[in-house]
């Protein structure tokens, strides 16, 4: 990975990056993704922008609970998510990855399920190797870390690649995962998105380390800081990881460095404790505008191409938006079950 | 190893053993439990025996029961010790809100074979948290089951049980029990049926109610209400704390009438609490009042030398059913 930085950038304190905001790649001899892949991964991206759009709208009508934002971070989440196969690899997510766990396999209507409480509708399927949304920051990392041990233990070469905030580093299970990770050596590649808040708290606040991914250090394994906003880094660098995860090498801790444009979530007020003039400069790095300044400098889409498919993710969103409310609403008897198994347990949910 | 006394600690181990011999999925973690076969050698042997599914952890708790959901999520079944249940609470998050919840989460997609064994209890001069009694904390947590076994019969079926069980279960063992209890391991059926109270001596005057290492104190004390007070102490052993086997704990206490619960755990909000309102809600005409219950104080453990002023002992029991028969 050292190896990656100094071909990348100009200093070794920079983020690798691939990328110009304009969309050109710093050299022409840097790894670029498959065009199916860059494709695949502008449009999970916009489809991402318009789900966070509608589920914003939904839960200002009401209709919809707390919903947290991806704006911003699509590239972060998305290149990294590209580099794992869906149907051997484990996807551990913390909360806020939707375009990741819609690409591994539960489907947008299901997601959208889960936001509307019609909780067995939600239910990750069985072929689908991922858990759930966690909601104790970090709490995830160590379940992480024991799928990948189970995975080396029982000789597999399915690869688990997680995800955690900036603020989920100063949780002791953050710690305590990696630690056991390192020591067993397991397949496991850790994404922390550092999108630079913990709702309010800047990440200066969580830490004096100059970066997060230098805590890896400290674990025995690779660490390496990636402009969070570029795919195609993204792509490249979890693809080196996942590489040497399947090799039995151990794992890799990738730090993104993003920016989360929107709220913490729908409850959120940011103008509170950041000037707007952050969030307006963000928005100057926007990931998708690089993406298709990129896809259209190569002639994979043109600018027409790009509008037809924003119009299609959002007809997409309101048909599984369709679907998601055809499900069931949820009923008071459905909170009695699958407490644990038994008499009670596993019946047909209907 | 039928017919033959084994004490607590190897019936432990022999449960350990056949379950991993049973099934290539069992594996065991821990601190220490390895090479050194845990600091009670209560997994001596294994690593040997099974290479490859014995595993040493970093001194990490939360990343003990936390990597027990993961490795259950990815097809095994493991069996993690914490060394001493004290020290539980650094795992606390992990088993309260990710191992007993997972189930219900995920609306049954995962459910999670684990079993996590702990000793606790006093009696051995223990540093500070060692001896911890946390059952109640634990029989608070919906979804988690609670075994509490104090013989070795019982230390082999339920942990049998316990790993073969789908979901997870907090197996506490008594340690001051594990070399100073012997008997023989079950067979056949009786490995089969761990539900359900056990009455562990017959007597119809009261029903002294106890879990692992308090059924022995209870044994101790019914012993001595015959001899010097000609009062027939029967002695329930709980042995399975949730789901409480409320019905066979009525059904014992309905036909003597007077009982008194035991337990090391402190008093206030401990589960002879939970036992006494389940009496109280389902035999008030049936019982003669009061239930007593005979605790450790609300304090917090004391030094190990001096422990067993603050532990229930042999006479405070005789007293509190002396106390309950005299009452009516």
């Amino acid at each position: 990975m050292s190896d990656l930085d100094r071909r990348t950038t100009g200093g070794e304190d920079e983020p690798v990056r691939f990328l110009t905001q304009d969309g050109q790649l710093i050299r022409p001899d840097l790894p670029r993704p498959p065009d199916d892949v860059v494709r695949e991964g502008l449009r999970l991206m916009l489809l991402s922008r318009a789900l966070d759009e509608k589920c914003t709208i939904l839960h200002r009508q009401g209709r919809l609970g707390l919903y947290a934002p991806v704006h911003g971070q699509e590239a972060a989440v998305v290149g990294s998510h590209l580099a794992i196969d869906p149907a051997v690899d484990w996807l551990v997510p913390a909360s806020r990855e939707q375009p990741a766990m819609l690409r591994h396999g539960w489907t947008l209507d299901r997601l959208l399920a889960s936001l509307l409480g019609r909780i067995d509708a939600a239910r990750i399927p069985d072929d689908v190797r991922m858990l759930p949304r966690q909601q104790a920051i970090a709490a995830q990392l160590p379940h992480a870390a024991g799928i990948a041990w189970a995975t080396s233990i029982q000789g597999g070469r399915a690869v688990t690649l997680a995800y955690c905030g900036d603020g989920a580093t100063s949780e002791g299970d953050f710690h305590e995962a990696c630690n056991l990770a390192g020591v067993m050596e397991v397949p496991l590649v850790l994404v922390v998105i550092n999108n630079q808040y913990a709702i309010s708290t800047p990440v200066s606040r969580q830490t004096r380390a100059r970066r997060l991914s230098d805590r890896a250090l400290g674990y025995g394994f690779p660490g390496v800081t990636v402009d969070g906003n570029d795919l195609f880094a993204m792509y490249e660098v979890t693809r080196q990881a996942v590489v040497r995860a399947r090799d039995g090498q151990g794992p890799t801790l990738i730090e993104a460095m993003t920016y989360r444009v929107g709220f913490h979530n729908t409850s959120d007020n940011p103008s509170l404790y950041r000037h707007p003039s952050e969030p307006a400069e963000a928005e100057e790095r926007d990931p998708i505008t690089r993406l298709v300044a990129y896809a259209v400098w190569a002639g994979l889409l043109d600018a027409a191409a790009v509008d037809a498919q924003r119009a299609e993710v959002r007809a997409e969103v309101e048909a599984a938006l369709d679907q998601a409310l055809s499900y069931d609403a949820p009923r008071p008897e459905q909170i009695f079950r699958h407490i644990t198994g038994g008499a009670r347990d596993n019946q047909p949910d209907g | 190893m039928a017919g033959t006394d084994v004490t607590l600690l190897q019936a432990i181990r022999e449960a350990l053993a056949d379950g991993m011999e049973d099934d290539d999925r069992v594996v065991v973690l821990g601190q220490d439990v390895g090479r050194l076969g845990g600091v009670f050698r209560a997994t001596e042997g294994l690593y040997e025996r099974f290479p490859g599914r014995v595993f040493d952890t970093p001194l990490a708790e939360g990343g003990i029961v936390g990597a027990s959901v993961g490795l259950a999520v990815g097809g095994l079944v493991p069996v993690a010790e914490i060394q001493f249940l004290g020290f539980l609470h650094q795992a606390f998050h992990q088993v309260s809100q990710q191992l007993a919840r997972y189930r219900y989460r995920t609306r049954g997609r995962f459910h999670l074979p684990v079993t996590i064994r702990a000793p606790y209890g006093g009696g051995l001069r223990m540093p500070e948290f060692h001896p911890d009694s946390l059952e109640a904390q634990l029989a608070n947590i919906p979804g988690l089951r609670v075994f509490a076994p104090a013989f070795p019969d019982d230390a082999y079926a339920l942990l049998r049980a316990a790993i073969q069980d789908p979901d997870p279960v907090l197996f506490l063992e008594p340690q001051r029990l594990y070399r100073s209890v012997c008997g023989p391991l079950p067979v056949g059926a009786a490995v089969d049926q761990p539900a359900g109270v056990r009455l562990r001596r017959e007597g119809e005057d009261l029903l002294l109610v106890g879990w692992g290492p308090t059924v022995h104190t209870c044994l101790a004390a019914a012993g001595e209400l015959a001899e010097r007070h000609d009062v027939a102490a029967g002695v329930l052993d709980l042995r399975i704390l949730s789901p409480l086997d409320r019905e066979g704990l009525c059904e014992e206490a309905a036909v003597r009438r007077r009982v008194v619960v035991v337990h090391e755990g402190v008093r206030t909000a401990g589960l002879g609490a939970e036992i006494v309102a389940t009496l109280q809600e389902s035999l008030s005409d049936v019982l003669s009042p009061p239930i007593v219950r005979v605790t450790a104080p609300d304090m917090p453990y004391p030094p190990g030398r001096l422990e067993d002023a603050f532990l229930p002992s042999v006479t405070d029991v005789v007293e509190a059913a002396l106390k309950v028969v005299q009452a009516s």
